[in-house]
């Protein structure tokens, strides 16, 4: 039994809806009623049947809305996606792991089949069987980079490492949370991170570095990074700031738990074998305050976190218009009993 | 000097007589001074084997100063503009062992650094120093259109006119600051534009 893909809309009319058992394997990302920055970064293992780790590439019900929205970014701004010219053996790199993983995960949804450098990929949910030579870019439509990504969820950063350390040298981006691919493509880690407050300070980024440069083929890692967004909206993009910056405007005590959504990234981090690259996948979820607030213990601990957040960190996010209302309203849901440790919801796996 | 402020931000020295075979020095207006300042650390016969390319600032300053260095080669240019080709023929045909001097506006400093990087020279192995304006060359981030010589904050992009913060994170492939409307979420709200980077 397959996924059963929903039609929805991440623009316009916002029709993305989550589905009772995508809500409770939702990755909520606080384990505790409070939150600051940390090197959050664990081993990327297979986690519990039936949540978001149960493969170590994740495939949900939004998988070809999600692509539709995607191809919708691209065709109105393909600097979306960017390669340097060093970075095409990463590209197949990165499509060899995404058709494995996907693959492996999913069979009836897909299949990869190799004799020698002849590759045959079958994408059944978006209608694609192609065949090709691995590392022969004139065999693709696209570059191996963008072809797979056009076919998997999250946005992916393609690191180049050399001098100690990691360069942003390549990458599909459109479902992210206000930063610019093609502003900070060519950046080292420390500086594409330059306008993140507070963690500079802490030394995050210089541990985070270290950790990452290490990483080893066959043994990803990963964390989880949050922020809000007002409407189910893949496309945050500075780019089109100025045109979803006024939806945070729009929220009133009547529709936060319609309007109001956490966005969930969970991060991975792979050695990638041939060009010694690491590829950055940014899985976003998305899941509004009416859905999220089904598990008393999420709705609980949001309000706690979200009422104690440091003033720097909620300009970042830019939550601060609409953070009154939000913690009004998930006041009411909070009765002030605890909340038992760990980021499940009540009712668990 | 410019204040330091995040770590994409860049920050400038103080040129020094670097060991090489050649030495190419790019400088506009007040840059001049950084080059006349390094010249009396520099070794006897160093401007032997020194380009000095200069684009005066609007005083016309400093042309006999910097040609009284005696350098292999002098050339003064009206722009950045009208230098870049053959700023980019010899860096294209230069050989290992050539250092790279850029003084001057952030401007110059960052398109020069921006052709030698095209040209697959290391950021960290040219020199720099920065003198005179701290106007910014700035990216607006919605319509990608480049803004020179941007002095207040926020700025107007002449290409699409929406009204733009000018953030210090600063890209050098782009060799320009980052511009983000700064009232994205309220067109309504107009801060004041106050003129700070002079």
């Amino acid at each position: 039994m397959g996924i059963t893909f929903r039609k929805e809309t991440f623009r316009d009319d916002f029709t993305f809806r989550n589905s009772p058992e995508h809500i409770r394997r939702f990755p909520f990302p606080f384990h505790e009623d409070s939150y600051m920055y940390a090197v959050n970064i664990e081993p990327h293992v297979v986690g519990p049947k039936g949540s978001v780790l149960e493969n170590l590439i994740d495939v949900d019900e939004h998988y070809v809305a999600e692509m539709q929205d995607r191809a919708l970014v691209l065709a109105e701004d393909p600097l979306r996606c960017q390669s340097l010219p060093h970075m095409t053996l990463a590209g197949w790199d990165l499509l060899e792991l995404l058709m494995e993983q996907q693959a492996l995960g999913y069979p009836e949804h897909f299949t990869l089949t190799r004799d020698g450098d002849r590759w045959r990929w079958i994408n059944r949910p978006l209608g694609i069987d192609d065949t090709f030579t691995f590392g022969d870019t004139s065999t693709l439509p696209y570059g191996p980079m963008e072809y797979i990504t056009r076919q998997s969820q999250g946005d992916f950063c393609i690191l180049d490492q050399r001098d100690g350390n990691l360069w942003m040298d390549a990458g599909m981006v459109t479902t992210q949370a206000d930063w610019s691919l093609d502003f900070d493509i060519g950046m080292n880690f420390f500086e594409w991170h330059a306008p993140v407050p507070l963690a500079h300070e802490k030394g995050i980024f210089i541990r985070a570095l270290k950790f990452l440069t290490n990483i080893q083929q066959g043994k990803p890692a990963r964390r989880l990074n949050w922020t809000m967004t007002i409407n189910p909206r893949l496309d945050t993009s500075p780019e089109n700031y100025h045109k979803w910056g006024p939806d945070r405007t729009t929220v009133t005590p009547e529709n936060v738990g319609d309007k109001v959504h956490l966005r969930v990234e969970l991060q991975s981090f792979w050695r990638l074998p041939r060009s010694n690259g690491i590829v950055f996948p940014i899985r976003c979820y998305l899941i509004k305050m009416d859905e999220l607030v089904t598990q008393p213990k999420w709705a609980r601990r949001l309000h706690r976190v979200i009422r104690d957040l440091p003033e720097e960190l909620a300009t970042y996010k830019g939550l601060t218009r609409y953070r009154p209302t939000l913690v009004e309203w998930l006041l009411k849901l909070d009765d002030g009993s605890p909340t038992s440790p760990g980021f499940g919801p009540d009712s668990v796996f | 000097m410019a204040a330091k402020s995040i770590i994409s931000r860049p920050v400038y020295g103080t040129l020094s007589p670097q060991a090489g075979k050649h030495h190419l020095f790019v400088a506009d207006a007040e840059g001049a001074l950084a080059i006349i300042g390094m010249a009396k650390n520099a070794p006897a016969g160093f401007f032997d084997g020194a380009e000095i390319v200069f684009i005066p600032g609007p005083d016309g300053k400093h042309v006999g100063s910097l040609e009284a260095l005696k350098p292999a080669q002098f050339h003064l240019a009206p722009s950045f503009a009208s230098l870049l080709p053959r700023l980019k023929q010899t860096l294209t045909n230069a050989h290992m062992g050539l250092r790279l001097y850029l003084s001057g506006t952030e401007g110059l400093i960052g398109q020069a650094m921006q052709v030698a990087l095209e040209a697959g020279i290391d950021h960290t192995s040219m020199q720099t120093e920065h003198r005179g304006s701290l106007a910014r060359r700035m990216q607006c981030v919605h319509c990608k259109g480049i803004t020179e010589n941007v002095t207040t904050q926020p700025a107007t992009c002449a290409h699409c006119g929406l009204l733009l913060l000018v953030r210090d994170h600063y890209s050098r492939r782009l060799a320009a600051f980052q511009g983000v409307c700064i009232n994205a979420e309220d067109r309504s709200e107009i801060p004041p534009m106050e003129e700070i980077f002079r």
